[in-house]
């Protein structure tokens, strides 16, 4: 139920022209995500989402549109040749499912591995409380640290991108405020 | 009865969805959005007592803070075109 409305609030942001109505969309597919995430039961990954879709990134589309033009120019050209590709690596992907093992059930390979070495002894070797923290926090904390970096880089970059912009903008104008 | 709040509360959901889509102004998509995350949290608090834990509530009560930053950006935005917007710049 809940799905069928993501999809239904997809294809409107897709073929809606106003790109006002795209962010007051976007921010109702989030929160329709998150509820439709609440309902598996993934708390955590629907509080990610809540507050990264409905918070965050409905003010930073709103500023992108600030910074950049509202118009859109014609399409220059019927893209055929991009639909034919998306609808063959789909059809692709989808033939690949049929491979994997079944959804949910518990013998699957990823749930034998290493699984339950860290719900059985992650508490007494890290002392933490939680499975799910120990994990990304002390297990794979050199992968954790790494992602931290990137997104740091990243928002540096974005940072001296801006800011680059802003003076030369103004230098312009002669209107440095 | 929590069953049944849950399909009116999902009702509601696709008469929201239907005024964001269609909504002719800014403001019936901006006061549809809000619903939606307004019915979202009772959505989460709702399940939570269905499935017999109360702690969604919690969760419910965060949706709620972003809601409010959300729809507080969009219309800061509609009326002033800017979101570092600052009354005494105006003034000076």
């Amino acid at each position: 139920m809940l799905l069928t409305l993501l999809v239904i609030v997809t294809i409107a942001i897709v073929r809606m022209r106003s790109l006002f109505g795209v962010i007051a969309l976007s921010g109702v597919y989030s929160f329709l995500m998150a509820s439709v995430l609440m309902v598996y039961d993934a708390v955590d990954v629907a509080m990610t989402e809540a507050a990264v879709g409905a918070g965050v990134s409905t003010v930073l589309l709103l500023a992108a549109l600030h910074l950049t033009k509202a118009r859109e120019y014609p399409q220059p050209r019927p893209a055929a040749i991009p639909l034919l590709v998306a609808v063959v690596v789909g059809v692709a992907l989808i033939w690949a499912t049929y491979d994997l093992p079944a959804f949910g059930i518990a013998d699957a390979p990823i749930h034998k591995h290493v699984a339950p070495h860290y719900l059985q002894n992650a508490i007494q070797e890290t002392l933490v409380g939680n499975v799910v923290s120990a994990v990304l926090a002390d297990y794979r904390g050199f992968d954790t640290f790494g992602e931290v970096i990137v997104v740091f880089t990243a928002g540096i970059g974005v940072m001296l991108l801006l800011k680059g912009r802003r003076q030369g903008r103004d230098g312009r104008e002669g209107d440095a405020r | 009865m929590f069953a049944a709040a849950m399909l009116a509360v999902i009702a509601a959901l696709v008469l929201v969805v239907v005024r964001v889509i269609k909504g002719p102004t800014v403001f019936d998509r901006v006061l549809a959005g809000n619903s939606v995350g307004t019915l979202a949290i009772i959505l989460v608090a709702v399940l939570g007592f269905l499935n017999g834990r109360p702690e969604f509530l919690d969760v419910a009560l965060t949706y709620g803070v972003l809601n409010l930053i959300g729809t507080l950006a969009i219309l800061k935005f509609f009326r002033h075109g800017d979101l570092a917007y600052d009354e005494q710049e105006d003034e000076a």
